[in-house]
């Protein structure tokens, strides 16, 4: 008795120091962390951001898991792990997405999702990953309200808002002397473009206080045909004409407003019009003024990260990347930062969702388009610095060139934290840090 | 040039595309009875065959007029054979149902064209913009017009009056408006109802997929082009009174004068004022402009 009473007790020990050097024991190779990735796969937005964000992710993800990411992101996977991605589609409207997100977190079982384009998605989403206590990663996401007017523990955005794009836009025509006394408008009639139009008119007031809105046009979603915007913008003969459309719509503004003199007439600013200058090649107007939300693309910084992933993306996906597929890049070396930062913390075990958001906030990391901090909402939201530039169809190459860049940092074109983004420029920027 | 006139330009170039869209909605109705969902379809169906034809005529260096002549005609017979092998094959079998399953078997068609169209070109946008710059461009006061634009109006002219010689002045026109007015007594007058609506059928799958063609060279050809098309037919027909040509004409007018002025004058109404006209019309005529107060059949 007294026999199997100390053999239960070795084997009690046994167990016991097993589970102990379970708990505390390294990652092993076999482990993986299984991500969940939400981008359109299909409808208007697939082609100008869902599909370079996911080629941005699977490139992104390869690289990762085989270990051949440079430095400061040169461990294989994150921490070790292997990441597994799960692929959605995120077309279908924010009800769909709330449900899919549920399917990932409790069907599928992934450790964090990352992803999300739509203004309505992302707002969508976000309170259904706090309620779930899951790790939620927004990549892209125009609107400033996610953490303007909530507050999230387990919700983060990697990326600026679209504040960032009028505020550096507005800067950069008064860098370059551009001259505003009269400006149009024409942006899509859903929350991406009125609040796109709201920054740049208030930007507008700030920094050109004399110019005057003459025609504010709000065409709805995938119109496609905008002849009549398009006399009305012409007859107009405002100095500027301003725009957030994009992907389709913006290629169909273009293709239209092109043979009948618009940008013979104003100068064209674009807040977000990178995406389309592969496929437009020569049709893009010359000297035409865009932004990209980062220094992305044809506007990247040299780098050590950036000259791996511009030409690797290249080689891989067969065309240059674009903001999306920078976007996505950096929201994964976000993730892998925080999770490897959590690690060392906790002796190299796979960290838990707690341990990840405790170490992702207030973070920054090194990506492609520069450093990003998370220095808006409360550590949650992002801040990174930002190219605007002018195009420049270059015959020998094929392709439009960025030519004219001005690169703006965080602090000159993002608001400082505990401000809303609208008050912020309406009360003259106060505190823009501007280089 | 002033405002009214640069008013009336505009929106006649989008009422000639919105005419030439809903002329095969409304003929189709008049015929069959039945609201195609599937039309909007088939549009979509159109412009891609369209970018397809303009892409190969210019990667063999052929010139652009052509490739529009090819477009037009590729899109065309294409839509036609479909649509009629669509009406033996499929809409045949619901003859006699209630007018909501037919409505229901066109959505069908339509949700599977979107996936086909999607299959076949995938989800990246397509452009083939040759066509566009094929008749230069017009200054008009102020103004520079495209003339692939101002080409839609004669084009949607030829297409409305086509149709109405078709219809009225040719014998096979003659016993289509008779199955129009009554299918029973023409099938008992020897018309082959079955062939007068596979034809109907073809024919207006034909028109919509001609103007989806039209269409291809000056937008970005993408998923999505279907659904807001057929929403802006259907307030035409609805307008003009469903089956009528003389109706789809003024609701197109009507429609088209009514946005470019909102966008000239108040932008913010400019999706408000067509369905404003709608309501307004159907207030006053609930059977729309053009079509004629019928007898209940009990």
């Amino acid at each position: 008795m007294h026999s199997l009473s100390a053999h239960r007790g070795r084997i009690a020990l046994a167990v016991a120091a097993t589970a102990l050097t379970i708990s505390t024991a390294p990652v092993s190779a076999q482990e993986t962390f299984k991500l969940g990735i939400v981008t359109f796969l299909s409808g208007p937005a697939a082609e100008s951001f869902g599909v370079p964000a996911r080629n941005g992710a699977t490139f992104t993800i390869d690289e990762l898991n085989k270990g051949a990411v440079p430095a400061p992101h040169n461990k294989v996977g994150f921490g070790g792990m292997k990441i597994e991605p799960v692929i959605i589609d995120e077309n279908g409207g924010a009800t769909k997405q709330v449900q899919e997100l549920r399917n990932l977190y409790q069907r599928d079982n992934v450790d964090a999702v990352l992803g999300y384009i739509g203004s309505g998605d992302c707002l969508a989403v976000s309170p259904i990953a706090e309620e779930l206590k899951k790790l939620l990663v927004l990549m892209d996401c125009g609107t400033p309200r996610i953490f303007e007017e909530a507050k999230y523990n387990y919700v983060f955005r990697t990326a600026s808002h679209a504040t960032m794009d009028n505020v550096a836009l507005i800067r950069y025509m008064k860098a370059k002397n551009i001259k505003m006394e009269t400006f149009s408008a024409i942006n899509q009639d859903y929350a991406w473009g009125q609040d796109s139009k709201a920054d740049f008119v208030a930007a507008a007031g700030q920094i050109f206080p004399n110019a005057k809105l003459a025609t504010d046009l709000l065409p709805k979603f995938g119109a496609g045909q905008y002849g009549t915007e398009i006399s009305a913008l012409v007859g107009a003969e405002s100095d500027v004409v301003y725009s957030s459309l994009w992907g389709g719509d913006l290629q169909a503004f273009i293709l239209q407003s092109a043979p009948r003199g618009l940008p013979k007439r104003s100068q064209l600013v674009f807040s977000a019009a990178d995406h389309v200058l592969p496929a437009l090649g020569d049709k893009m107007p010359d000297g035409t003024i865009i932004g990209a939300r980062g220094a992305y693309g044809l506007m990247s910084r040299k780098s050590v990260l950036n000259d791996w992933f511009f030409p690797g993306f290249e080689k891989t996906i067969g065309t240059y990347p674009v903001q999306a597929a920078y976007r996505i890049n950096q929201s994964i070396l976000g993730l892998k930062n925080a999770i490897e930062k959590a690690m060392e913390k906790n002796g190299g075990k796979k960290p838990t969702t707690d341990e990840i958001i405790a170490a992702m906030t207030g973070s920054q990391w090194e990506s492609p388009g520069g450093l990003i901090k998370m220095t808006l909402g409360d550590g949650h939201q992002a801040t990174q610095p930002i190219g605007i530039s002018r195009t420049k169809y270059n015959p020998e190459k094929k392709r439009v060139d960025l030519v004219d860049i001005q690169y703006f940092n965080a602090e000159c074109v993002n608001p400082p934290p505990g401000i809303k983004s609208l008050d912020w420029i309406k009360g003259g920027m106060q505190g823009a840090k501007c280089e | 040039m002033n405002l009214f006139f640069t008013i009336v330009i505009d929106g006649l170039i989008e009422a000639s595309w919105l005419f030439v869209v809903a002329l095969g909605l409304t003929l189709v109705f008049g015929v069959l009875k039945i609201l195609n969902i599937a039309h909007g379809g088939f549009y979509a169906l159109g412009a891609y065959l369209a970018a397809t034809v303009v892409t190969l005529f210019a990667a063999k260096g052929l010139p652009p007029a052509l490739g529009f002549v090819a477009m037009l005609l590729a899109a065309a017979f294409v839509a036609l054979a479909v649509g009629v092998m669509l009406e033996r094959g499929l809409l045949k079998m619901f003859y006699g149902r209630d007018e909501v399953v037919l409505l229901l078997v066109t959505y069908a068609v339509f949700l599977l064209l979107e996936d086909i169209t999607k299959l076949i070109w995938g989800v990246n946008p397509i452009l083939a913009t040759q066509p566009y710059e094929l008749f230069g461009n017009v200054s008009l006061g102020k103004l520079f017009y495209v003339g692939y634009d101002l080409v839609l109006i004669p084009v949607a002219m030829a297409s409305g009056l086509g149709v109405w010689f078709a219809l009225n002045r040719t014998v096979t026109g003659k016993i289509v408006s008779a199955v129009i007015h009554n299918p029973e007594i023409s099938a008992s007058m020897g018309v082959k109802i079955n062939r007068i609506y596979a034809l109907a059928f073809g024919f207006g799958l034909m028109l919509a997929a001609f103007a989806g063609a039209l269409t291809a060279p000056k937008i970005s050809v993408q998923p999505g082009l279907s659904s807001d098309v057929i929403i802006l037919s259907f307030a035409i027909v609805v307008i003009g009174g469903l089956g009528s040509v003389e109706g789809a004409a003024v609701g197109a007018i009507l429609v088209g004068l009514a946005r470019a002025a909102s966008v000239h004058i108040f932008p913010q109404g400019e999706l408000f004022v067509i369905y404003l006209i709608m309501a307004i019309v159907l207030m006053i005529r609930p059977e729309g402009l053009f079509q004629r107060e019928t007898a209940r059949r009990i």
